[in-house]
């Protein structure tokens, strides 16, 4: 019985047979965690009584979350995780400035490479999927067995292949691939599962798309979002900085022919038109033409989810020449620091300051309700982050409606939910 | 090993941004941690939970974020177990790495209310609903988990692996 990509991750690390349902111990590749998930980790080792890291060159850690330091709380939990990354010698400690949100810097800067099992004390860890690695999210106790011991219990996962045909309408992109696809699965729809995304829609989309979509299996409730390695995941895994210095060797983890699924569906989406999650889970997902007369207040483009090179330049081929409603303000999250500077490359700052964006430091503040875009009572927001439960980015009556960011950017321009189309 | 105590009853879908919010995520300390958890849903949840309390849920108990710090103040505030008909993955390797104890039982769910008296046999794979009167019984632990449970968490393990 042939391997879908997880079962030859997993069997490959584990160095044995595996099968959904077994549990395997498996050495990790990388096991990364943010400034809140690591300095619980860190708290964890402390209270073990362990001193040593099983590898520093298999540990990343990124602060991200509140950071550049909100208040004097996050400041103090930075500085745990910079004095044990020092103390340790971390090889991947991120500092801000040289980083931006974790899920946007691994891949970027190769930190993570095909074939690999990463796990991230954060749930978006499954964004790498996106390069045909097995990334997943799991909490800090698990990263602190990961950092002293180098392995991971592990559940094989049932694997689910979603399949998309078709020829995309303009102004639809990965994000509403993913939305339409957990409208029809629902938040618990793959629980436990690997999703594999295939098909042909994806020859007309980049990779920032396969970001998004991996990213958001989470939403589904899966254990990973994978993605098979073809010449467009090449291209970018070997144009990252640490593939140019080290020329590491990978491997590629290509499904066999006869893999089982335990679910499977295709989605033609040719017709599919720009949708949008209302609140409050990102299940609850309408086509943007449903919406009218949608108020808004605030609205986020970027983060984890959508913050990719191509993202920011879809937000701004609206933005050119318009500027945002007067009711509406508008946050610009690149998702690193690399992305920030690719924009300023391509001229998008100017772009979005012109039309009256705030153009943020790489941050997960709004994303999370942290800082720097926090929302008030009853408030309405407009983003491309991948979560809208109730008080995420905010009070606890405020709304989110999760889009594409060139709906988040049209809707910033109109003052209400509305489609590129009206302008 | 067995658990007993009063239920606290909640839906479908509780995800860990309602668990523990996003503005006490810095927090490490357990007794601040308890002093928040669940009050989003029921701001008065930490007062009105007695230690040795049950959560009972519907469908996918934990969704969303890897936030260890809501499995970790359920604890801080004194839930011994967590009854639910599914839980989220992470939440549910969370909890088990943690000490947590948590169960699946559907059919125990539909007919539990809030107040009920439960008694839950880890290892027997029994649910005993004294209000009701009625017996319930889920699918053991896998091996792997049973130990990692009988060692209070994965700290046992870990500490017993770097012992070797
Ligand atoms: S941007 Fe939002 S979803 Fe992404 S890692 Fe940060 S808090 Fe999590």
């Amino acid at each position: 019985m042939g391997y879908t990509i997880a079962e030859k991750i997993l069997a490959e690390h584990a160095g044995c047979e595996v099968t959904p349902g077994q549990i395997v111990n498996v050495p990790v590749d990388m096991a990364m965690a943010n400034e809140l998930s690591a300095a619980l980790a860190i708290k964890e080792l402390n209270n073990w009584g362990i001193d040593k890291l099983a590898d520093p060159n298999k540990v990343c850690l990124i602060p991200d979350h509140f950071q550049p330091a909100k208040d004097i709380n996050a400041a103090g939990i930075a500085k745990v995780v910079r004095d044990f990354a020092r103390k340790h010698d971390v090889k991947y400690y991120l500092e801000v400035g040289r980083a931006g949100i974790e899920h946007a810097v691994i891949p970027l800067e190769g930190i993570v490479l095909p074939g690999q099992i990463m796990v991230g004390g954060d749930s978006h860890t499954c964004t790498a999927g996106a390069i045909n690695s097995f990334a997943t999210g799991v909490g800090s106790t698990d990263i602190a067995g990961a950092w002293a011991t180098g392995e991971v219990w592990l559940k094989v996962p049932q694997s689910a292949r979603l399949t998309y045909t078709g020829k995309l309408r303009p102004h639809v992109y990965g994000k509403d691939l993913i939305l339409h696809t957990l409208k029809d699965l629902g938040t618990a729809g793959a629980t436990y599962m690997a999703i594999e995304y295939q098909g042909d829609v994806f020859e007309q989309l980049p990779m920032s798309d396969r970001f998004t979509m991996a990213n958001m299996a989470i939403e589904a409730g899966a254990k990973a979002g994978l993605f098979q390695f073809d010449d467009k995941t090449r291209e970018l895994v070997e144009s990252t900085p640490r593939y140019k210095s080290d020329k590491p060797d990978y491997t590629i983890a290509s499904p066999d022919a006869d893999a089982v699924y335990a679910m499977e569906r295709t989605y033609d989406v040719s017709d599919l038109e720009p949708q949008v999650a209302c609140p409050f889970s990102p299940d609850n997902v309408k086509n943007l033409s449903a919406l009218h007369n949608v108020k808004i207040d605030q609205v986020v483009i970027g983060a984890c989810t959508n913050g990719w090179i191509e993202d920011l330049q879809r937000a701004a081929d609206i933005f050119n020449g318009r500027t945002a409603h007067p009711d509406v303000r508008v946050i610009i999250l690149p998702g690193s620091q690399m992305i920030a500077r690719q924009a300023c490359d391509l001229g998008l700052p100017q772009i979005f300051i012109d039309a009256g964006c705030v153009f943020s430091t790489s941050t997960c503040g709004p994303c999370i309700g942290g800082h720097m875009g926090v929302l008030g009572e009853k408030e309405v927001c407009v983003s491309t982050t991948n979560r809208n439960f109730a008080g995420r980015m905010g009070h606890l009556s405020s709304e989110v409606y999760l889009t594409n960011p060139a709906v988040a950017a049209a809707s910033a321009v109109l003052g209400r939910i509305g489609s590129p189309d009206e302008l | 090993m067995e658990i007993k105590g009063k239920v606290y009853r909640v839906g479908e879908n509780i995800n860990t941004d309602v668990i523990m919010p996003g503005r006490w995520c810095h927090l490490t300390d357990d007794a601040e941690l308890a002093k928040h958890c669940m009050e989003d849903l029921d701001a008065d949840f930490a007062k009105k939970i007695s230690t040795g309390d049950i959560i009972v849920a519907d469908d996918n108990f934990g969704c969303g974020s890897s936030r260890e710090v809501a499995p970790l103040s359920m604890k801080a505030v004194g839930i011994d177990a967590v009854v639910a008909k599914s839980f989220a993955r992470i939440f549910y390797r969370n909890s088990i790495n943690i000490g947590l104890p948590i169960f699946e039982s559907p059919e125990c769910v539909d007919v539990t209310e809030a107040g009920d008296e439960l008694e839950i046999d880890m290892f027997g794979g029994k649910i005993i609903n004294h209000t009701k009167g009625k017996e319930f019984t889920f699918a053991p632990f896998p091996p792997f988990m049973k130990t990692i449970i009988e060692k209070g968490g994965l700290k046992g393990l870990v500490l017993e692996k770097l012992g070797e």
